[in-house]
Order: structure tokens, then C-alpha cells, then sequence
């Protein structure tokens, strides 16, 4: 339940963020493109958090009872992901190690037989996040390798969200005991498989890899940054106002 | 690589439904590349399930007929009915043309 829960949620903020792009991006077909990426991602954390409501059948949830009456501290994402968009490079690194881990993780989901419905969801995932990641990537490259002002902002984009990259593979009991059933891959081979992708990436864009500092965690239990808290304010007034409400 | 807006190229979009056999012509964009090209036209114009298959063409390497020229260009072809391939007769075991 957890591990859905971290899934969808992770896709939930990520998406929500995204979304905040509509109509702002510097170009149309970007525009398309950010919002694409987004409505992508809402359709995974439909499926991952109906999954996670339907676990317990005495007090089943729907996706939009967990999406829009959970408080921060209930949610499960990623500091990483619920970080403000700031301006194109930012949301395009946030972007960048973000898919790639979320690529990896997806296609360990959709091969293991512990949990054949969240296989399901990770195979139809692995498609949608395999171009998420090129389009980042490429964007990465393109910022990178670009100007010298594309280059020297894209490198303090990456510099200033590395320090939410450590959470991603900080591997704690829900992690472990995922691992162990097979239904979530082992982090520290996972982050072998990062580094290799994200250091080709950042070779060819004449970036540097920032040093490991501190890295900050918390996300995963509900302790986030106040990003998240001013977000879902925005995202879950209408449904709490109007509750049942419908279309 | 450019990295003002106004100076992407313009690229012509060609898509292939999966029941087509041609690619058709669906539109224009901007891109920095021919990569992002690709990229941008599979998010604007195969949201809906138009295509399986994408040809991005620099709008510069077009060249079109003019309209002016048309009915020099095309309206002789009309009464030369001597040009279609229908006065054959076919033997029966051939006949499903």
C-alpha cells in the first residue's frame, strides 16, 4: 500500500507542477509537450492510487479521495518532485533526474510477478516515461551544450536540485521489504543504473556532475518541504469545498 | 544552436495514419532541430491517435507550384482522356485491377 501510494503520489505532484506550465512555456509546442508529460502522469497516479484505495476492502478509497483529501502529511512523493518550477532549466533538470529514475523503477515494476496489477500499470508507465526521459534529456544536452548562458543556468538548476537526488534511492523499510517481495527494485543497484544514465547525459551537455552533499530526505513519510503544502492548497480547494461534486 | 525563439526554422508536418499508406500533410512547427521537430510533432499532432508514422521537412525545402501557374499547369491533362489506363480489355483471369 505504501509503495502504490509513494508511486502515485510521486506522479500526483510531479503532474501538478507540470500542469502550473500550461500556457506559460516558452514556446506552443513545448507548452504541448510539459502538459502531455503531465496528463501522462495523471493517468499512472489514477491507476497506482486506485490501486492503493482498493487494498482494504472495509474502507475502500477512490483515487480522488486520496488525491484530494489526504493532507501533506499523508503524502508519500519525493521532495524532488514537489519542488516549484522556477524557469525552464530548473523544471527541465527536475525533470531530467526525476525520469530517469522513474524509468528504472517502472520497468523493474512491470517484469516482476508480485503484484500483477501494478505490473500492468508499470508496463503501459515504462512507454510514456521512456519519452519523458529522452525529452529531458535532450533538452539537457541542448541547455548544456548550448550558450553560455543556456550552460551556466542549466548547471545551477542541476547544482540546486542535487540535493534532493539522495532521497530517491534512501532505501527504508517500505523500500526493503518491497525489495524483498520483488515488487520494488533494490535502490542501490538502482542508483548504479542512474549514475551510469544521468553521467552519459551530462557528458555530452559539457555539464558537471555536482558533488554529493547533504542530501535531504523526509518526503517519503510526510515530512515535506512548505512547497507542498502551498500546492495542494491550491490543487484540493475546489473538491474540499464542494464535496461530491461532479461534473 | 539558437536559442532565440523567433529564429527556429518552421517545419512542415507529414503523419501516416496506421490505415494510410501515404504520409499526409498536417500542419507546421517550430523547432530548434530536426530531433526536437520529431518530438514536438508527435505531442501536437498524434495526441489523438492520428499517425504511426512522423516526416518532419524543413518548410524552406519546399518548393510549391504557384496558383497562377495552375491552369497552365494543370488544366491541359483534362480532355486527354486517351491518357487513362482504362481501354483495355482484360482476360477474366487477370481482371481485378
Amino acid at each position: 500500500m505504501h509503495a502504490l501510494l509513494r508511486l502515485g503520489d510521486d506522479a500526483l505532484v510531479l503532474a501538478q507542477r507540470l500542469g502550473e506550465w500550461c500556457g506559460h512555456a516558452p514556446a506552443l509546442e513545448e507548452d504541448i509537450a510539459l502538459t502531455n508529460i503531465a496528463l501522462d502522469l495523471i493517468g499512472q497516479t489514477q491507476s497506482y492510487l486506485s490501486l492503493a484505495g482498493s487494498l482494504d476492502p472495509d474502507a475502500p478509497k477512490t483515487d480522488d479521495e486520496l488525491a484530494f483529501l489526504r493532507s501533506d502529511r499523508e503524502f508519500k512523493n519525493l521532495l524532488l518532485v514537489e519542488q516549484s518550477n522556477g524557469h525552464f532549466g530548473d523544471t527541465i533538470a527536475r525533470q531530467f533526474l526525476f525520469d530517469k529514475y522513474a524509468l528504472l523503477r517502472a520497468e523493474h515494476i512491470a517484469q516482476q510477478t508480485f503484484d500483477m496489477d501494478a505490473a500492468a500499470i508499470a508496463a503501459k508507465a515504462v512507454k510514456e516515461i521512456r519519452y519523458h526521459a529522452d525529452h529531458s534529456s535532450k533538452w539537457i544536452i541542448r541547455l548544456g551544450d548550448g550558450t553560455s548562458e543556456s550552460h551556466s543556468r542549466i548547471q545551477q538548476s542541476i547544482n540546486d536540485l542535487w540535493k534532493f537526488t539522495g532521497e530517491m534511492f534512501a532505501a527504508d523499510e517500505v523500500d526493503i521489504a518491497g525489495s524483498i517481495a520483488g515488487l520494488l527494485p533494490d535502490l542501490s543497484a538502482l542508483k548504479t543504473q542512474w549514475d551510469i544514465e544521468i553521467d552519459k547525459v551530462l557528458v555530452e551537455a559539457t555539464l558537471v556532475r555536482p558533488k554529493d552533499g547533504a542530501m535531504k530526505t523526509g518526503g517519503r513519510t510526510g515530512i515535506h518541504t512548505e512547497e507542498l503544502g502551498v500546492m495542494l492548497a491550491e490543487m484540493q480547494i475546489l473538491p474540499r469545498t464542494h464535496p461530491g461534486a461532479s461534473w | 544552436m539558437s536559442e532565440n525563439k523567433s529564429n527556429w526554422p518552421l517545419w512542415e508536418v507529414f503523419v501516416r495514419s496506421r490505415q494510410g499508406l501515404g504520409h499526409k500533410h498536417v500542419g507546421s512547427l517550430h523547432a530548434s532541430d530536426a530531433e526536437m521537430a520529431i518530438g514536438n510533432a508527435r505531442d501536437v499532432y498524434t495526441r489523438r491517435q492520428e499517425g504511426v508514422s512522423i516526416w518532419v521537412v524543413p518548410a524552406e525545402s519546399i518548393t510549391a507550384s504557384s496558383p497562377s501557374d495552375s491552369e497552365a499547369l494543370f488544366d491541359p491533362a483534362n480532355d486527354k482522356v486517351y491518357r487513362h489506363p482504362t481501354f483495355f480489355v482484360l482476360p477474366d483471369e487477370v481482371n481485378h485491377m
